[in-house]
């Protein structure tokens, strides 16, 4: 299947490259990629929540039609009913099944044993805190025996002790069989969560969404994070995290399958911006540079107790202007990063500057645009409206809200927010400018 | 702590009522309700006698004291009947508009011109096809004072509605979806909770909407006919008319005595209980509170109708559904109603092309001097308005930033502003038209006070809210930078509230053009008081008959209305949103 939206113009935004993807029972299979890398959307057309745009979703060989008759999901915003106590919440999908009030009733309240609730049945979600309002999606999402188990990001908004321990308790009823449920997916952006529990893990390359890798993970559980294959395949995963371009191995030998590899795709004019705020990649070189100028991305991340998801756009951001390489895993800092780290503030942006306008299209477009302007200054719309032909409409906004950042940092433009206009900042320089009192 | 010091302070706190033994307390309150439902269905045997009775269009009103519980009561069930005709139409407009995006493009433009018309224009069209429908009954007048209380207050709800279905969290519509919850269930358990709370503000001030064009509802010349129903409405008219001073006080005493009742026993209670569909994460610490909520919630009878009626039914209804839409899983939609909605569109298409050659007919009609009149009324009555605004604004915006900064006074004077605020401008209409004429002011100067009267809270608490909103930090960093009071306005107070005071400037501007067809054109002893305006064009054609005229003035209000809210408000809308929101 494949996912992409038209646009008016005859264009097509590709979301999700033509991939081919089995599902197997038995197994708890990991999603992983960085974020607005289309995980979401993979799930979705997968329960059948939402069409591909081409291609089909076969359930037990069959074309389906709606959604998965007997599946769950796990939302990572809960997405429990406020208005609800603990118990309605988690026999509505039982009602929806029209089964009667004793057998609900029963098997409600067996599920929220099972998750460790029991006490809880009459509460509502606002007096339960994180971990135990996940416990009630878990309930709610168990209490159907889905034959597939869904699950959406389930621990991102949870305190990292709290997610651990879910964790743990979701793996122990996984491989005691106490949950009746024979598979689980689940969609995650953090790396040691799909290692620590997946059986098999598939990442996502985006731009658009395509498989870069698909592998069996054999470590038997409970698995211990300090072990190095446990370690050994973070770093695996990393390098296909980081590396988008490159053809990637699989951990134990032979090439995973690959699919959607960009064949008659046409190639975007503009790179996707990672977003990054400048002062965020000054911070990364100088503590780079701190570092003896390499080091390890996982070990980094794990020192800065920051998620990859945080990191890994500083790092793109860093590599795109040529301030950093990145090398098996390995980022590694160059002369120009090294300067730009020990720079002073104005001399910072004036690099920032060099290094913006000569590796990023987008500024370079808005900068000579700017020039070739009697006036110096163009309504954001017309930027706007190249990038609508490159990305999605909430992309859009990314991209440009980045792209406005990283132009105001490096004084290549102004822009009023009241008159949604950019200028030149030397024509602002010369225009009378209305003080803030 | 101590128990026995913990013990009276509790009792003390509970008021003596606490001291009777539980069996006792809860037999008064099953009692109380008792006598409640059994004067209910009194109220509404003796309504229902009165409306399949004879047609009466010119129902004698006395200005006897005596009679103004039974006026209030039928007032009460008309507005009370109009509203639930309303909350219908509400859902089901609603749910068309946001589901069926081919409906939505023009359900929701419409809402916007619809809600910019004042009631007066729809009235000759209702109450002819009313009486029409029902010529021998009284049934007839009354539906007809029912849908005209109806136009004045469903709109806000029907958008209400609309915008909250459309805001429902992705996350929750997928949950519902993937558990295959049916219409039904999605509709309980989903969107009618959401969109609640949204509901049930919209629904207080459509009521207050209700009270407020009460003495145009129910009395009111028609041509040569003459239309009146009993109530507290044509009371107050019947009063002013006769230019009887005591009589008015207490008509105005009744409707306060039962519009604060209407507050404690039905309004309070439903914010207090609404409070569970509040989309929060975490329990707020000062929650609605309401003594009537408790004292029901209490009640053994209700307890027991709840066990054995509500809830029984409530289960069978879900099945019912459950198994309704397990049944039917076919999803291509059958032939005959695909033919069916078509044709239903073309007829729809049908109707309004002839309404709208028929409304080209009736403008063709028009005079000269008859557009001059329209044009000078549009232009008197905007000016009004922006005068009221503006006089509005200048005197809530200090009065409600002091009481919004300071929390005792708040205490104070919010419930003493609801009340104020929620006694309809127009029963004092008479009271100040009296005192104005006594000092020799005209109708001119006259309707700016009445629009003022019926506008100015809007902007009141919206600024209070406002006020109160602006975060103790940014005040207390004017202090210490020791801003000067010009400084401290301009630059914390004044875009602090700006948003607010754009909101309630919104609903008073609004509510400003509704209020001149009663504001501008009054009748008072005899004497027909009226001034240039659009509003009093609109009371004088319908008054006297003259369809072309109304139609013409009402399109004008219409669109001026339309055309200020695209132009100004929206603007500032986006202003307010943009630049001067307070984000965390």
């Amino acid at each position: 299947m494949e996912k992409y939206y038209s646009q008016p113009d005859g264009n097509r935004i590709q979301v999700i490259a033509p991939t081919d993807v089995a599902v197997t029972p038995g197994k708890i299979i990991a999603l992983l990629g960085p974020s607005g890398s289309g995980k979401s959307t993979f799930l979705r057309i997968l329960t059948g929540l939402s069409k591909p745009s081409s291609g089909q979703v076969l359930w037990h060989g069959q074309p389906l039609a709606g959604q998965i008759p007997n599946c769950a999901i796990v939302f990572q915003s809960f997405a429990l009913f406020p208005w609800l106590t603990v118990l309605e919440n988690v026999e509505a999908p039982l009602v929806a099944r029209g089964v009667g009030a004793i057998e609900r009733h029963k098997r409600a309240l067996r599920m929220i044993d099972t998750v460790g609730l029991d006490g809880f049945e009459t509460a509502y979600p606002k007096e339960l805190s994180g971990g135990m309002k996940q416990r009630v999606g878990f309930a709610r999402a168990l209490v159907v025996e889905p034959e597939v188990l869904f699950m959406d990001e389930p621990f991102s908004a949870l305190d990292v002790l709290t997610a651990e321990n879910l964790r743990s308790e979701l793996l122990e009823l996984w491989i005691n069989q106490k949950m009746p449920t024979r598979c689980i997916f689940i969609v995650t952006h953090n790396i040691e969560e799909a290692v620590l529990l997946a059986d098999r893990v598939i990442v996502l390359g985006r731009n658009p969404a395509r498989i870069r890798a698909d592998f069996e993970i054999d470590i038997p559980q409970y698995r211990d994070r300090k072990s190095p294959r446990f370690l050994a395949y973070v770093d695996f995963i990393y390098k296909a995290l980081t590396k988008p371009t490159e053809e990637i191995s699989s951990p134990h030998g032979p090439m995973a399958k690959a699919a959607g590899d960009g064949k008659g795709r046409e190639r975007t004019k503009f790179q996707m911006l990672p977003h990054a705020r400048p002062g965020g990649i000054a911070g990364f070189m100088e503590l780079l540079a701190d570092r003896g100028g390499r080091d390890d991305l996982y070990k980094l991340a794990d020192e800065l107790a920051m998620d990859v998801d945080d990191l890994l756009p500083i790092v793109d951001a860093s590599v795109m202007l040529g301030f950093a390489v990145v090398n098996e895993g390995d980022v590694e800092i160059t002369p120009e990063g090294r300067q730009f780290g020990e720079a002073d503030i104005q001399t910072q942006k004036g690099m920032f500057r060099d290094a913006a306008l000569k590796n990023v299209a987008i500024l370079r477009l808005i900068e000579n645009t700017l020039h070739a302007k009697r006036d110096h200054a163009i309504g954001e719309e017309f930027f706007r409206d190249i990038l609508d032909e490159h990305f999605s409409a909430d992309e859009v906004e990314r991209q440009f809200d980045t792209a406005l950042n990283w132009g105001r940092y490096g004084e290549i433009f102004n822009y009023d927010s009241a008159t949604g206009r950019l200028y030149h900042s030397e024509a602002a320089d010369a225009a009378p400018v209305e003080s803030a009192q | 702590m101590d128990r026995s010091t913990s013990q009276p302070i509790r009792i003390l706190g509970k008021g003596p009522w606490s001291l009777l033994p539980a069996q006792t307390w809860s037999l008064l309150t099953d009692l109380f309700i008792f006598c409640l439902g059994l004067s209910l269905f009194y109220f509404v045997v003796v309504l229902a006698r009165s409306w399949f009775g004879p047609f009466n269009p010119r129902v004698e009103i006395s200005r006897s004291p005596y009679m103004l519980p039974v006026y209030a009561a039928y007032s009460l069930m008309r507005i009370t009947a109009a509203y639930v005709l309303s909350l219908g139409f509400t859902l089901v407009y609603g749910y068309m508009a946001a589901y069926n995006a081919r409906a939505e493009r023009f359900m929701i433009p419409l809402l916007d011109i619809l809600q910019s018309i004042p009631v007066l224009s729809f009235l000759p069209g209702v109450m002819l096809a009313m009486v029409a429908l029902f010529p021998r009954h009284q049934l007839g007048v009354e539906m007809g004072a029912i849908l005209l209380i109806f136009t004045g207050q469903v709109w806000n709800m029907a958008f209400s509605f609309y915008s909250s279905l459309k805001s429902i969290p992705r996350d929750m519509r997928e949950a519902a979806k993937i558990s295959h919850f049916n219409w039904y269930q999605r509709f309980t358990n989903l969107e009618l909770p959401y969109a609640a709370i949204g509901l049930v503000w919209n629904s207080m001030m459509s009521v207050a909407g209700g009270w407020f064009f009460l003495m145009a509802c129910e009395m009111f010349v028609l041509g040569d006919k003459d239309f009146r129903l009993p109530g507290l409405g044509s009371y107050l008219q019947t009063a002013a008319s006769a230019g009887d001073t005591r009589s008015i006080l207490w008509g105005v005493a009744t409707m306060i005595l039962v519009i604060v009742l209407m507050d404690q026993v039905m309004w309070r209670p439903v914010i207090a209980w609404a409070e569970k569909f509040k989309i929060e994460q975490v329990e707020s610490a000062d929650a609605p509170q309401s003594w009537f909520l408790d004292l029901i919630s209490g009640s053994r009878l209700l307890a027991k109708f709840r066990k054995r009626v509500s809830r029984p039914l409530r289960e069978r209804m879900a099945m019912h559904f459950a198994r309704q839409h397990h049944a039917a899983r076919n999803l291509t939609r059958p032939a005959w109603k695909i033919w069916g909605g078509r044709a239903m569109a073309a007829l729809a298409a049908c109707v309004v092309l002839y309404a709208m050659l028929r409304a080209g007919g009736m403008l063709s009609q028009l005079t000269r001097p008859e557009y001059e009149e329209i044009m000078r009324g549009a232009a008197a009555t905007f000016l009004r308005v922006v005068v009221a605004l503006v006089i509005g604004a200048l005197w809530t915006i200090p009065v409600g930033v002091a009481i919004g900064f300071n929390p005792k006074l708040a205490r104070i004077a919010q419930p003493l502003a609801q009340i104020a605020a929620s006694v309809p401008a127009t029963a004092l209409f008479p009271i100040v038209l009296l005192l104005l004429i006594r000092i020799g002011g005209g109708l001119g100067i006259g309707s700016i006070v009445l629009l003022l009267l019926g506008t100015q809270w809007y902007i009141l608490f919206n600024v209070i809210a406002g006020a109160m909103a602006i975060p103790t930090d940014l005040r207390e960093a004017a202090t210490l930078f020791r801003f000067n009071s010009s400084q401290r306005w301009r630059t914390v107070i004044l875009p602090g509230i700006f948003p607010y005071l754009v909101t309630g400037l919104v609903t008073a501007s609004g509510g400003a053009w509704n209020a001149s067809i009663v504001a501008e054109y009054f009748r008072f002893k005899d004497h027909t008081y009226t001034t240039v305006g659009l509003g009093a064009t609109i009371s004088g054609a319908t008054d006297g008959g003259n369809f072309d005229l109304l139609l013409a003035s009402t399109i004008v209000m219409a669109m001026v209305v339309v055309t200020i809210n695209r132009l100004v408000w929206r603007r500032m809308y986006r202003l307010a949103a943009n630049r001067y929101t307070l984000e965390v």
